[in-house]
């Protein structure tokens, strides 16, 4: 479903992102590890369109990506969310998702239609299905942590992706938050076949999930493939999962 | 499913809301039945507010729910007016041509100065506004043959229904609440609410797929539109157009009627616009300083009402905290 071939990106002389490849098979959970600094945060940037790579090509069910805007992106049904909260503090729960979900359905330009009555069905349900039902008309910023960032995967879903990206999922959340936010992938890729691609610290969490790994290191990636292969891979012991124990 | 709780709003808030309507609707009625009993001081006074609360208004919906820094609003309130001016002395048009003009030429100045700026943020954003803004200043001041320079244009003919101050007043109060009405529920549409979120965070928006440059530009366009409505009210009003009203110190008073009023409230600006209009012509007649009377208001306000007088009120009475349930308002 998704591609990514020999991707690479420089800031002012700096290769954040030096030899990324990436296959990401439709219906499956894939993940992109590797230590802080490995390029894996510009690697999403680079996929949804915030920031144009020096070279390489990503493609997207078969249409090449590499060049387009993030709402174009977006439109092609790529959706991510973000590792630092990224909502709409100052709007509630409902609309958070909703502008997600008026903008999917091409209604954020209508202008002599109250709001309220719009993609009312749509919305609840993404909220329903992320349990956040009861928080609906709260603002968002007047959550838990944890649950703005259930909130941040909400938006996500409200655009109706078919490739879902998540940038550190449970970055800062405690234990518990963090086993609601695994059995929620496992939900959205088991029942609903969403493909996701996420990020993640948690190696627990990590070879829990995902069914296809990708190791980032120092931009270049070391290893892909399935998680037993990924686990046994030489380079990536030295590299990465040595280091860590 | 609980889709009925959903469009609910707070209790707090749905009484607020009514409150205001009705609070609205005795302003309303008191505002027709008025003239009667007013002296032709008393009813040019509010017949200016009216006409500059609508100009307010219109900065209010990119400034306030679109956060742009619209420095220089008052050229489309200019352009709109000179639009007017033109027609009426230099061609044979009908009148209503020059009405219907006059908006339709400032949304396109604004498409105009628009485009370039949307594709900056924040201060460089309003830098470049007050630039192209002060350029069409210039080319006004400048032009002489066609604007008549700094003289400006005056006893611009209007038609004889509109000569009495009574039917001017009823004329802006009508334009006034139709455009009011218009830009709200703009506001509460999808347009107003994903604008809101461009406001709020712009990379987000772009992430759920808006196309925050184009979306801004439409904001942008339409606040321009009704600045050019007000300036066709000002030339109702005075018959008379000069380089002043697209000066950049007539942006600054209009930015300053939003503050006081208070961005994050739909008639902020409007009670805004009343206070400045009054304290400039009925302290300013008492008082040769009233610059310094209005340098001590803002100070006030800054220190004191951060959020404008009807942000503060409309905060004490729905008996909420300041923060962000007060600025939420924006959205409501």
């Amino acid at each position: 479903m998704l591609q990514v071939e020999g991707l690479a990106k420089s800031f002012g002389g700096f290769k954040a992102v030096a030899e990324a490849r990436l296959h990401v098979p439709k219906g499956q959970v894939a993940a992109v590890i590797g230590p802080n600094g490995a390029g894996k945060s510009t690697l999403f940037n680079l996929i949804t369109g915030h920031l144009k790579p020096d070279a390489g090509r990503i493609v997207f069910k078969g249409k090449d990506i590499t060049a387009l805007a993030p709402h174009q992106v977006s439109r092609l049904g790529v959706s991510r969310s973000f590792q630092l909260l990224n909502v709409f503090p100052r709007l509630t729960v409902f609309e958070n998702v909703q502008v997600a979900v008026l903008a999917r359905l091409r209604q954020s330009g209508k202008m002599f239609t109250p709001a309220r009555k719009l993609v009312v069905t749509e919305t609840t349900e993404v909220l329903d299905k992320l349990g956040l039902t009861a928080y609906a008309d709260r603002l968002c910023t007047s959550l838990s942590y944890g649950d703005q960032k259930v909130v941040e995967i909400a938006i996500s879903l409200g655009s109706s992706p078919e490739l879902l990206l998540l940038d550190e999922p449970t970055a800062g959340m405690s234990p518990e938050e963090t086993r609601t936010i695994v059995q929620l992938i496992k939900n959205l890729s088991g029942s609903e076949g969403l493909t996701i691609l996420l990020t993640e610290h948690d190696m627990d969490l990590v070879f829990d999930v995902a069914q296809r790994i990708m190791v980032l290191h120092q931009g270049m990636t070391i290893a892909e493939g399935r998680p037993e292969d990924v686990k046994k891979d030489k380079a990536v012991q030295n590299a990465y999962l040595g280091e860590t124990g | 499913m609980s889709t009925l709780g959903l469009q609910k709003s707070k209790p707090g808030a749905e009484r607020m809301f009514s409150a205001s309507r009705v609070i609205l609707l005795v302003l309303l009625i008191i505002a027709i039945v008025l003239p009667p009993f007013l002296s032709p001081y008393y009813l040019y006074l509010l017949t200016t507010i009216m006409m500059t609360a609508l100009l307010a208004a219109s900065l209010n919906f990119v400034l306030g729910y679109g956060g742009l820094l619209q420095l220089h609003h008052a050229v489309f309130f200019g352009v709109g007016a000179y639009t007017v001016a033109l027609v009426l002395t230099k061609t044979s048009w009908p009148f209503w041509t020059a009405v219907i003009a006059a908006p339709i030429v400032a949304g396109f100045f604004a498409l105009l100065i628009g485009w370039f700026c949307v594709r900056l943020r924040g201060l460089y954003f309003g830098m470049l506004t007050l630039a192209l803004g002060q350029l069409v200043w210039a080319v006004v001041y400048k032009w002489r043959s066609l604007t008549g320079g700094d003289d400006g244009i005056h006893a611009i003919p209007v038609p004889d229904y509109l000569a009495s101050p009574t039917s001017v007043y009823y004329v802006n109060l009508a334009v006034l609440v139709i455009s009011l009405i218009i830009l709200y529920v703009i506001v509460k549409s999808p347009f107003g609410l994903t604008l809101v979120a461009t406001r709020d965070n712009p990379v987000r928006s772009q992430s759920v797929g808006v196309n925050i440059r184009r979306h801004q530009l439409a904001a942008f366009v339409l606040a321009g539109f009704f600045a050019g409505v007000s300036g066709v009210l000002f030339v109702l009003i005075e018959q008379s157009v000069s380089p002043s009203l697209l000066y950049w110190s007539k942006s600054a008073e209009i930015l300053i009627m939003c503050l006081l009023g208070g961005m994050a409230v739909f008639m902020g600006p409007t009670l805004g616009a009343a206070v400045l209009v009054i304290l400039s012509m009925v302290v300013g007649t008492y008082i040769d300083y009233w610059l310094l009377v209005l340098g001590l208001v803002l100070l006030l306000l800054v220190l004191f009402l951060p959020q404008g007088v009807l942000g503060f009120l409309q905060e004490k009475l729905s008996g909420r905290k300041t923060g962000e349930g007060g600025e939420r308002d924006a959205a409501s």
